[in-house]
């Protein structure tokens, strides 16, 4: 992934909408259109209302991961305002404009919403800035350089005026080629430590608009019925006892044949109708497996040559070091099918406009997913489909999916109607768990040699498990050689430098639709390395925080970097310093998303055998930190999805079905998990990279780790709550 | 059957069958929407709303049987204790998604109306029923006490 900005393109896009747009205004419903004398966009990144009111537009939604906040600090910093001055508002779908940089398509994911969205928002205030500044310079005829603005005023040379004066003169003026960036020195919001959440207000008062909570006028919402095997369709379905349920309109059998769709006034009469119908499965080509089984295939696979190879080094070579070995270390690794359990189930509405085309109100992922679906299944022009950006109640990855999942779902829901009624589909909670979109699951099998001195002589590493991207249309990025990076990103391309490191994978054909979960590959690859990089420590009696430094002495910045944040996490949590009795200390340290995180965990245990975890102190170096609080809350955050799901999260299938529902069986992190969370900020200028994912992968391992230091057996097989370990 | 229902200080009159459960005629019918749907079966706390001023999930609550009774949402949720959690969420920005928020805040109110200075035991106790899928724990047990700080000064 690469982080580099295309200038020309900004400009060519900057040139394309400044000012065009000024008139034309973007959101067809008018709620947002604008005239010369009402307003103006100046870049497709920020809009300014006549009162001066300046708004970022932000193109990755928010899910809960601060990315409102942070798009909008990069406006505010280049037009020279406060955070608390600024507003937001969602981009509508438009790939032109609002492209994540990376992907070329509009979306969020990777941790890349700030990464890829620097410079080009801080360009596009930049050229806002001068734009409205040369304006004023012209009309009170004083040189460009002898003004400024600063939060909302343009002054100097003895005049001043408010921004919103110079809005209609500005726009008529060319988008500068380069304007000229705020040196970092002169920052007063990217990097200020401060609680400034702009989505903070809506989301304490019950005002936040949520894709559940879209409320239309005569709409109908829909719950589908869908197969308890997975992947089973309709053969037939009677809908007699739904029709008794108040507030039923019609139970219609999916165009796909994968379920009935029962419509209904309301989300519980819809709920109620279709547990209320009774349908036929045809199981001819469901998933017929269950995870006990599929579970020893994934091990044998590790236990056998691996189908495809993912390093330079074979697999020859590195089991000859290996074999000649003073000591021989080896483990194999089990990581269940998860799923990402958002809070807000999936869900998304569909409003038929008086122009012929639809409005999608959807908490968008992928904007361009949604834009693309509704376009085809309905039928029209991509114009006369617009998608209104809400906020996500959690994501996880689970918003947006390879095949598009509940926004097909939807777009058939409201094709085989008449169309006059706004159509909002529903996913209840067990749809959700039981819904088949998952983290895959995984086995890993490592062999280390370590010579008689405890040094690493070789490393052969297999993984197997169902690949992500294979059969998907991002296959020809994704997959090289046979080898889905996903599989084994984080074993490969890990910065600690181990001799002979084979890495072999086994693709399985899984039982689920695999769907990236927070962290992707690194949300079991990180345990695995971290958990051996621990053995190989004890084995060769060293300090499990110095043996790491140990393999990360190069000069790269991958070494260094990793590096920086082992030592900070180790000082900050007193590694090494003696700890209260029962008290133990586990650590783990990985980088995914260009970020490095190092977790060190606290726990206690009592004489049973019973874990408290205590603490978590993270260090992280995500280059520079835009938002630092937002960064230590998804920090904070991801340290609680990857400890709560190794803990006690497992989906199991038996038969082909699911046996989990909701949170009573698929437990989730409590507040009484985890008391104390501590996180520090490497101070850095390197680029901004993402903070959304890199705290979950560290966590599981630095838990393991600790449980293993209380002398407990590593625990290699997940959750750890059903092999062996007890949680207070 | 019509049920009078007296929501957020104002009595509506609602055509509903007597078994919904209150939060979808809250949020479907009367159309306030910060309380949340999380499961439907009390394990998650995201539809917490105040019946006569205690803490109850409005998914187990069945629309017919609170004729008479006072429902408050966190649209309208006043008093000290609200605004001192309001507050400190505020002040310590704990939301993240934001989408459990609304039910941790009403759980967290009738908590401090009960324990004015909660101890950690009790936090865990009260809002361990309360799910946040973004993990914002560490948050909201640090406002809650600083909550109850506000509320002492």
């Amino acid at each position: 992934m690469t982080t580099t900005f295309s200038r020309r393109h900004f400009l060519q896009t900057a040139a394309a909408s400044a000012g065009a747009l000024l008139v034309v205004g973007f959101d067809t419903r008018g709620a947002l259109a604008m005239t010369a004398q009402s307003g103006g966009n100046f870049t497709p990144f920020v809009k300014i209302y006549p009162d001066g009111t300046v708004a970022a537009i932000i193109k990755h939604f928010e899910g809960g991961q601060g990315t409102a906040t942070g798009l909008s600090a990069l406006i505010a910093e280049e037009m020279n305002m406060t955070l608390q001055d600024i507003t937001f508002e969602t981009a509508p779908a438009d790939n032109a404009r609002y492209a994540n940089l990376f992907f070329g398509a509009q979306g969020t994911g990777g941790s890349s919403a700030i990464a890829n969205s620097f410079m080009q928002y801080r360009t596009a205030a930049a050229a806002t800035r001068e734009m409205l500044v040369g304006a004023a310079a012209q009309t009170w005829e004083v040189p460009f350089d002898t003004l400024s603005l600063k939060d909302g005023v343009i002054s100097g040379a003895g005049q001043s005026g408010t921004i919103s004066e110079f809005v209609e003169a500005a726009s008529a003026m060319d988008v500068p080629a380069e304007p000229r960036l705020k040196d970092p020195s002169e920052w007063r919001v990217i990097g200020v430590d401060q609680k400034a959440r702009l989505d903070t207000p809506a989301k304490i008062n019950g005002s936040a608009k949520f894709s559940m909570d879209v409320q239309l006028e005569n709409q109908m919402v829909v719950s589908i019925k869908r197969s308890p095997q997975l992947g089973g369709t309709v053969a037939s379905f009677d809908d007699s006892a739904a029709r008794e349920v108040p507030g039923f309109i019609m139970a219609i059998q999916m165009p796909n044949n994968k379920g009935v769709m029962a419509y209904a006034e309301t989300t519980w009469a819809a709920f109620q109708a279709r547990d209320a119908i009774e349908v036929e499965w045809d199981g001819s080509a469901a998933e017929t497996r269950s995870t006990d089984a599929l579970k020893a295939e994934l091990l044998a696979m590790v236990n056998a040559a691996p189908e495809f190879r993912a390093s330079e080094t074979d697999l020859a070579t590195s089991s000859a070091a290996i074999d000649a070995a003073a000591r021989i270390i080896e483990r194999d690794f089990y990581f269940p099918l998860l799923a990402h359990a958002p809070m807000e189930t999936m869900g998304a509405t569909i409003e038929p406009l008086a122009n012929g085309g639809v409005m999608l109100h959807d908490g968008a992922q992928s904007p361009a997913a949604g834009h693309a679906v509704l376009s085809q299944v309905l039928e029209l022009p991509m114009e006369k489909v617009q998608v209104n950006t809400m906020y996500a109640g959690g994501f996880f990855g689970r918003r947006s999916t390879p095949d598009a999942d509940y926004l097909v779902e939807l777009a058939l829901a409201f094709v085989v109607t008449d169309r006059t009624r706004p159509v909002k589909l529903q996913w209840s909670r067990e749809d959700d768990i039981t819904g088949g979109y998952y983290r895959p699951a995984y086995a890993h099998k490592v062999r280390i040699g370590l010579d008689d001195d405890g040094n690493i002589l070789g490393w052969d590493h297999r993984i197997a498990g169902q690949s992500i991207f294979k059969g998907t249309s991002f296959d020809a990025f994704m997959v090289k050689n046979g080898v889905d990076n996903t599989s084994v990103e984080g074993v490969r391309e890990n910065p600690y430098q181990l001799p002979l490191h084979h890495i072999g994978l086994t693709d399985q054909d899984g039982p689920t639709t695999p769907n990236w979960w927070r962290s992707v590959g690194h949300s079991h690859t990180a345990y695995v390395m971290e958990c051996m990089m621990d053995l190989c420590a004890g084995a060769a009696e060293k300090d499990p925080v110095e043996f790491r430094l140990g393999y990360l002495s190069g000069d790269g910045a991958d070494q260094s970097r990793l590096a920086g944040v082992i030592r900070l996490a180790a000082e900050k949590a007193g590694w090494g310093q003696p700890l209260p009795e029962g008290h133990y200390h586990g650590f783990a340290a990985h980088k995914s998303f260009g970020s490095y995180v190092a977790e060190v965990c606290e726990i206690s245990t009592e004489t049973d055998g019973t874990v408290t975890i205590e603490k978590f102190t993270a260090a992280v170096d995500c280059g520079i930190a835009v938002t630092p609080d937002v960064i230590r809350a998804q920090i904070e955050g991801g340290i609680g999805y990857g400890i709560g799901h190794v803990m006690r999260a497992e989906l199991t299938l038996e038969g082909g079905v699911v046996d989990q529902s909701n949170f009573h069986d698929y437990e989730t992190l409590r507040i009484y998990d985890l008391s104390h969370i501590e996180t520090h900020i490497v101070a850095s200028s390197a680029p901004p990279t993402g903070v959304g994912e890199p705290g979950t992968p560290p966590a599981g391992p630095a838990l393991a780790n600790a449980i293993a230091a209380s002398g407990a057996p590593l625990v290699t097989h997940l959750p750890m709550t059903a092999n062996g370990v007890n949680f207070s | 059957m019509t049920i009078s229902l007296n929501l957020n200080g104002k009595t509506h009159s609602v055509e509903a069958d007597p078994d919904t459960p209150l939060l979808w005629v809250i949020r479907d019918e009367l159309k306030f929407t910060g309380t949340k749907y999380g499961c439907g079966i009390a394990q998650c706390g995201a539809c917490t709303v105040h019946i006569d001023g205690a803490a109850v999930r409005s998914c187990q609550v069945a629309v017919g049987d609170i004729e008479g009774a006072s429902v408050t949402t966190i649209e309208a949720v006043s008093g000290p204790e609200a605004e001192a959690v309001k507050q400190a969420w505020q002040e310590l920005d704990v939301v993240q998604c934001g989408f459990c928020q609304s039910g941790q805040i009403m759980q967290a109110v009738d908590l401090l109306a009960q324990h004015p200075t909660p101890s950690d035991d009790v936090i865990d106790t009260v809002m361990g029923g309360n799910a946040c899928r973004c993990a914002t724990y560490t948050r909201i047990r640090a406002a809650i006490h600083h909550a109850a700080d506000i509320l002492e000064a």
